[in-house]
């Protein structure tokens, strides 16, 4: 099977099912024609200006406060523009960026190290497994030092040395010290820097913040995007906002796996509602899996967590060689008796190899029946984090001092205490590198609607390096969309649109009957339990291994889901009211339908790529077998109709300066 | 485990309000405190019964959204965030008492779930440094000491959950303010709008109704990120020289 597939076969794989039909290809138009270096900067140039004294006129809506729709809040704001920014939580500062632990790259070359723009290119397109934009990509590093220097002018508090200047350290594989951050918590500091800018503002007059209130639907108007229609969480009052142009930064889509480290609110609903208007959706089935997250413990839980991935710098991983050893005390396993299995099978990188394949690892130990920790489903979801050698050489101190904080958070949550039995971990869906296609002005195949940070489908290919979505949310809000969207606003004005637009009042009208059907059906089940089910069917055969017999099961299960649902949810309350369950349900809803297209698109893809494992496209020796000759493109989705199949348009990636090359870590 | 609940039930702001009994048979010591409440929600829907409202977003403790009374301390009996608190910590029979923050700031928007806003507005009022994107110098140009960045980190490690005040029998919300007067005053960038920040603030801190310090310390007693007591005697320190500078 390591040969590239014929066409034929390929036919078979979707279209022959009837689960999607072929389009015209696409392309992104707006990066200039010259070389990679003298992009931007052109770009700058060419896009238009727009009079201080006009902006003032002009209103642009950005649904997200996290740090792409805060940076993109502010920085809009104090050009003058007219700013509506909406959020779901109670503070723009609770957005989920506020989770990220480990760090933000930028070429600095603080280090002098060899770092350069070109390398933070060159590695990241490489880490994406060549399925990202070279055009963007260069851009990202390019902005990337502008991006520590507001951070820092804003007085985010980045670790530093006794100099006094900013410490940096390596993250994820890369040879260069790169990373700059602030203890583990460098997404937290970095969503206040944007948020007290984005409150300056406000207080300034020129953003309007709308916190807990949703977007539940996209106003389109003559082909362009004109408003939103946003649900006041609190009242129940759905409301009708308008602009001349609207801004999607409501970040990743992981939640559809239910168990994932995002926060519990994290969803799809505004890039969903966006595509079925019109916006193309892109490589939805890109997850990135997290080899070091706290393992499930039970049907109760409601989400996973991380632990840092430095901890695979001293841990050493290992399960039972025998199945009839994996329930015993892990410190009663004879050295002899246990499987060191990425030491063994990857013996130059070790317990350091990238995130995908340590979780790919991991899963398939599991699956043979070796996992540790509590049976959940109907097997042991588990491996262990073994920092026994390491106490032992350095000292429970030396191990306290660097990894303290992980060690108390983990016993906090599992009850053990880590410096006496090992750690269990496991895989977690952690991050999505699908979402609304973009051009290079990052505005989706909807005119006037601009899409950033994790809810485009970005600068990361098929695999997000570590430490670069933190760089790619500031780089969208900060540096990129204040300058492409001042270009499209130059080219109106747009004609006026009031609230009694026939597509307005239907937009309205839409959501109205949406709530009132949720609140109707009266069924069953809870909206939960359809969360818990759906997880459960993309975990298995959405997850980190897909097959086209398992996909194609997949898709029946959730058109079956997807059905129940509207037959048998019950949420109960009323629309005019703070009613969580109603929340939930449309997220859900939204999400069931979100899975079959990532089911499709994964279908269609037979390759594996990033973290994606297609079990048809392997090497000999079971490594993933990329397929450039027939899927280096993008995938971009077409929504097809409530009864037709999505329409597949294909952007070629072409790489002029990062040359193709099968990774290898062995 | 077996425990009782005794939960605050309030259809909206306007609403009395009052204490309902639930009965949980099968609670599991793994279980973060939420999760409890979510096994009871399950329950509740498939008895017709409305959910509890409560909120929550991270459940890592990081996000600062979720926030109970529990048995009367502010998010419970450890010093930790609310999602971070788990079953193991009662004990099978237990009887535990779930409450909203109280404070006139913080209104009841319905259960458990109450309205921190006025935080956002203190923020707004001067919690910031005013620099405007691409008008940064090179991060290398003022060099911090690092004991000044760890210092302001431990500060900017306020999360905004509202425990401080919840905890206070003033309802003070000094805490969470000289948390952030402390972070960006230790910091060369804070520093030309010092004064006015700190005026700024106090002044919307008084008008959003949080109340007065008295220095009983519940706060810092409460807090899920450890932030000291000292950091209002910074504020207090920062609004003097303010007022002597005639701001
Ligand atoms: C545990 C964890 C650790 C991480 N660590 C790192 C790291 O170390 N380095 C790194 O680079 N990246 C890391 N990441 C990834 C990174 O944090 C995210 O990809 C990034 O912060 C996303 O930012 P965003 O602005 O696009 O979206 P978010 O921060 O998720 O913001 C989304 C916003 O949209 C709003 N919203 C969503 N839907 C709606 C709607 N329908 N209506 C109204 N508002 C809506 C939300 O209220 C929120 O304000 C980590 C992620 C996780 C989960
Ligand atoms: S000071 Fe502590 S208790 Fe108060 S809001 Fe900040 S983190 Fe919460
Ligand atoms: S839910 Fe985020 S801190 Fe508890």
């Amino acid at each position: 099977m390591t040969d590239t597939l014929s066409p034929e076969t390929l036919e078979n794989a979707g279209i022959a099912h009837g689960l999607y039909r072929d389009g015209e290809a696409i392309a992104d138009t707006k990066a200039p024609k010259v070389e990679v270096q003298d992009r931007w900067r052109t770009r700058q140039f060419e896009a238009a200006l727009v009079n201080p004294a006009n902006r003032r006129k002009l209103t642009v809506i950005v649904v997200g406060s996290g740090l792409a729709g805060g940076a993109a809040s502010a920085t809009l704001g104090e050009a003058g523009y007219n700013v509506k920014t909406f959020c779901y939580q109670d503070s723009p500062r609770r957005a989920h960026s506020i989770a990220a632990q480990g760090g933000i790259n930028a070429a600095k070359n603080y280090k002098e190290d060899g770092d350069s723009v070109y390398r933070l290119f060159y590695d990241t397109v490489k880490g994406g497994d060549f399925r990202s934009r070279e055009s963007n990509v260069y851009r990202l590093a390019e902005v990337s030092a502008s991006i520590i220097d507001q951070c820092v002018a804003q007085g985010v508090p980045f670790a530093r040395e006794y100099g006094g200047l900013l410490d940096n350290r390596s993250f994820g594989g890369v040879q260069v010290s790169r990373t700059f951050y602030a203890r583990g918590q460098t997404g937290q500091q970095l969503l206040i820097g944007a948020y007290q800018a984005l409150e300056r503002q406000v207080a300034a007059g020129s953003v309007e913040m709308h916190t807990r209130h949703e977007m539940l639907e996209l106003v389109v108007v003559d082909g362009r995007a004109r408003g939103v229609i946003v649900r006041d969480m609190v009242t129940g009052e759905v409301e009708t906002h308008l602009a001349d142009a609207v801004v999607l930064a409501s970040g990743g889509y992981g939640n559809v796996f239910y168990l994932s480290t995002n926060a519990m609110g994290c969803n799809v609903t505004a890039t969903w509602r966006a595509h079925r208007k019109g916006a193309y959706f892109s490589n939805p089935c890109y997850t990135q899996i997290h080899p070091t997250c706290i393992p499930v413990s039970g049907e109760h839980q409601s989400k996973l967590t991380l632990m840092s991935e430095s901890l695979r710098n001293d841990g050493r991983i290992w399960v039972p060689k025998n199945r009839e050893d994996c329930d015993k005390d892990p410190r009663e396993i004879k050295e002899e008796d246990r499987d060191y299995y990425l030491e063994r099978i990857y013996p130059a990188f070790g317990n350091l190899v990238p995130r995908d394949i340590a979780s790919r690892q991991a899963k398939n130990v599991c699956d043979e029946g070796r996992g540790v920790g509590p049976v959940v489903g109907d097997f042991r979801r588990g491996v262990y984090l073994d920092f026994a050698e390491v106490i032992g050489r350095q000292g429970q101190a030396w191990v306290a001092e660097k990894y303290g904080n992980l060690f108390d958070m983990y016993q906090r949550i599992t009850g053990e205490n880590p410096y006496e039995v090992p750690m269990r971990i496991y895989p977690a869906v952690h991050y999505t590198m699908g979402g609304l296609w973009v051009d290079y002005d990052l505005q989706s195949s909807i005119p006037g609607l601009f899409v950033a940070g994790e809810a485009n489908f970005s600068d990361h290919g098929a695999n997000r390096l570590g430490a670069s979505a933190l760089m790619q949310g500031l780089a969208d809000g900060y540096f990129v969309l204040p300058n492409t969207i001042r270009d499209y606003l130059s080219h109106g004005p747009y004609p006026t649109v009031t609230e009694t637009h026939d597509d307005v009042v239907a937009a309205k009208t839409s959501v109205d009957d949406r709530l009132r059907t949720l609140l109707s059906i009266n069924g069953e089940r809870t909206v939960d339990s359809f969360h818990k089910e759906l997880g459960h069917v993309m975990w298995e055969y959405c997850g980190m291994e897909r097959s086209e017999t398992g996909l194609l099961k997949a898709i029946d299960l959730i058109r079956g889901l997807k059905d129940e649902f509207w037959r048998n949810v019950r949420v109960l309350g009323a629309a005019d009211t703070l009613n969580q369950s109603l929340e939930k349900a449309g997220r859900v809803a939204d999400l069931i339908e979100l899975g079959e297209l990532m089911c499709i698109d994964a279908l269609h893809r037979r390759e594996s790529c990033g973290g994606h494992f297609r079990e048809e496209s392997q090497t000999e020796e079971g490594e993933a077998l990329r397929d450039d000759v027939n899927f280096a493109y993008v995938a971009a989705w077409e929504f097809g109709g409530d009864d037709g199949a999505p329409v597949l348009h294909k952007e070629d990636l072409v790489f002029d300066y990062v040359h193709l090359k099968q990774r290898s870590y062995k | 485990m077996k425990i009782t609940l005794q939960v605050w039930r309030q259809d909206g702001p306007q609403d009395p309000g009052g204490l309902h009994g639930y009965q949980l048979d099968e609670v599991s010591e793994d279980m973060s405190f939420l999760e409890m409440l979510d096994v009871l929600n399950e329950d509740l829907i498939l008895k017709g019964e409305e959910p509890v409202a409560f909120d929550s977003d991270c459940r890592e403790g990081i996000c600062g959204m979720c926030g109970l009374m529990i048995n009367g301390q502010a998010h419970g009996p450890e010093v930790t965030t609310t999602c971070q608190l788990h079953m193991r910590t009662f004990k099978d029979g237990d009887t535990i008492t779930v409450e909203p923050w109280r404070a006139d700031a913080f209104p009841v928007l319905k259960d458990l779930v109450v309205d921190r806003s006025a935080f956002d507005r203190i923020i707004a009022a001067g919690g910031f440094v005013s620099v405007n994107t691409g008008a940064a110098p090179d991060a290398h140009a003022v060099p911090v000491p690092k004991d000044d960045a760890d210092k302001a980190f431990a500060s900017a490690a306020c999360i905004g959950c509202g425990a401080c005040v919840a905890a206070c029998p003033n309802a003070s919300g000094m805490l969470f303010m000289g948390a952030k007067v402390t972070h960006l005053g230790l910091l060369p960038q804070g520093q030309p709008e010092r004064d006015a920040r700190v005026v700024k603030m106090v002044s919307q801190h008084d008008h959003e109704g949080f109340g007065g310090c008295t220095n009983i310390g519940e706060c810092a007693g409460a807090c899920p990120k450890e932030i000291p007591l000292d950091v209002i005697s910074t504020l207090n320190k920062d609004l003097r020289t303010a007022m002597r500078h005639g701001r």
